[in-house]
């Protein structure tokens, strides 16, 4: 009972909403191009999902350009994460080294990393994974060391002399207390990273790489003027992001087991 | 002579950044015993260096020049031998780690086996009245609740000497005196010495053997006040005596700050 109150209002808006877009398009004879209604999409997502015999340029499947975005997308965050959260580490172990260091890594995040894109396709070659891999680590990365690195520093100071009190090494210290202080603030940021991991791999496969990946996808089926296919591969490319957003907040829940409500 | 003192104090000077910018002169030419079992008081206008002092008894920091020796030993060897339990304000219980297991943490670092340290943390909750509280997190108990926790970790090794900061300043008054009552009680079961820091005049004199008064900063020792109270009773704070011990004080509290 209690969890259906919780489940029912989003199912309502969801509904209400596609059913509103659905209504509008077809009561307000909007051109495809301009915004397909659902049911559209919905066929295309179908069709497409396993890919269209003998099918030409702009029909790959939906399924496998789905994989490799997500491929692409997973591999990406799963080392961006590991590095920030290492780098954050390091610098918290060897403060002199951090201080010098965070205004960098600030600086850094404040410029548009997409804008990189075509340097990383310079670098590693247009067809090869790590250019578009590439991106995503370095949008990745920033959230997760900022973040984090905050977190290990957050510590309160009674909690570290009571430590100090008991003889606890530097070591422990960090062990003990400063990483169980971080968790929330590097779990708040595995879930702004994993949408944005999706956002980043499309974006990089914008600027090249091989057809068979959700961003070409999507770009060649629009100028063949297939906005119900385009608009299909979005929505591939939302269930990854929501996909990876997920398996964040169940890192959350396994994580933190004290901030679970009872 | 070293052997009798639970705490004893030597000319302790302590500056905070000596010779730079911004030097603080936090305490000055303290000298101080405190016997075993005895519960002595820091009070003092706020600032006086109260909490510094306590800090320099628990080695958190060294002083600029004098000696500190705590069961006739240096600090420094006190607290790596874990001579003392600490409790502040805060409780600074950690709350990824359930009832029992903060209170086993300095256990656990000194290296107990799981079946003793369970066994204590039992043992413990049991004298501070929240057995069936083991496996809660603290963000589930009160603040009363939480610092009773933070006490009985504090003695979960039944070390000689308890140093505490402050521990009930941030609890309602009812509950403030009864957590009084509870820490002269566990005191008297375990035999512990104590040093406090407080800001209250009434749990001073509630509490202690002995009231330390401190002068404004460079905190130097104004006074030091007897309180014979015999056994402490929640009755004690309707006793004439008390009200004629808290008075003492606080009138030697306001002569520190004339003075100044």
């Amino acid at each position: 009972m209690n969890r259906l109150r919780h489940v029912a209002p989003p199912v309502i808006v969801g509904v209400v909403f596609f059913a509103l877009w659905e209504g509008l398009v077809k009561a307000l004879e909007i051109r495809e191009f301009l915004l397909p209604p659902p049911s559209s999409i919905w066929t295309a997502l179908i069709e497409q999902w396993g890919g269209v015999e003998g099918g030409t340029l702009g029909t790959v499947a939906l399924r496998v350009a789905g994989r490799n975005t997500a491929g692409i997308a997973i591999s990406g965050l799963v080392i961006g994460v590991l590095a920030g959260a290492w780098l954050a580490l390091i610098i918290t172990r060897f403060r002199r080294f951090g201080e010098s260091l965070t205004p960098f890594a600030i600086a850094i995040n404040a410029t548009p990393i997409i804008a990189l894109a075509p340097i990383f396709n310079a670098w590693f070659g247009i067809t090869d994974v790590r250019s578009n891999q590439a991106v995503v680590i370095a949008v990745v990365f920033f959230p997760v060391f900022i973040n984090t690195a905050k977190g290990l520093s957050q510590a309160h100071p009674n909690q570290i002399e009571l430590m100090r009190s008991y003889g606890a090494s530097e070591f422990t210290i960090l062990r003990r207390v400063q990483i169980p202080t971080a968790l929330p603030f590097f779990v708040t940021s595995l879930k702004i990273a994993a949408p944005f991991s999706v956002i980043a791999a499309i974006v990089a496969e914008y600027f090249g790489g091989p057809q068979s990946r959700l961003g070409p996808v999507i770009t060649q089926n629009a100028s063949f003027a297939r906005y119900d296919v385009a608009w299909a591969a979005i929505v591939v490319a939302s269930g990854i992001g929501l996909g990876l957003f997920a398996l964040a907040l169940a890192a959350e829940y396994l994580l933190m087991p004290w901030r679970r409500r009872s | 002579m070293t052997g009798d003192a639970a705490v004893r104090v030597r000319s302790v000077e302590k500056t905070f950044n000596l010779g730079k910018v911004g030097e603080v002169a936090a305490i000055r030419s303290v000298d101080l015993d405190v016997a075993p079992g005895e519960f002595v008081s820091l009070i003092g206008p706020s600032g006086c260096g109260k909490s510094t002092l306590l800090r320099l008894i628990a080695d958190l920091i060294e002083p600029s020049s004098g000696t500190i020796e705590v069961f006739g030993k240096p600090a420094a060897q006190a607290r790596l031998d874990q001579d003392y339990g600490m409790a502040f304000q805060r409780s600074g219980l950690f709350d990824w780690r359930k009832i029992a297991a903060n209170i086993e943490l300095p256990l656990e670092l000194m290296g107990w086996t799981k079946e003793k340290r369970r066994q204590r943390s039992a043992e413990m909750l049991r004298l501070v009245k929240l057995d069936e509280f083991a496996d809660h997190y603290p963000q589930q108990l009160s603040g009363g609740m939480q610092q009773r926790v933070a006490i009985a970790r504090a003695l979960s090794f039944k070390p000689q000497l308890l140093l505490m900061d402050e521990p009930f300043g941030a609890l309602d008054e009812m509950t403030r005196e009864h957590m009084q009552s509870e820490l002269i009680s566990i005191k008297t079961e375990l035999d512990t010495t104590v040093v406090f820091v407080t800001h209250s005049i009434a749990e001073a004199a509630f509490m202690s053997d002995r009231v330390v008064v401190l002068s404004p900063r460079p905190g130097e020792i104004h006074e030091i006040i007897d309180v014979d109270l015999g056994t402490r009773v929640p009755d004690t704070r309707e006793d004439p005596e008390f009200f004629k011990k808290a008075t003492e004080i606080r009138e030697s509290l306001r002569s520190v700050k004339a003075a100044e």
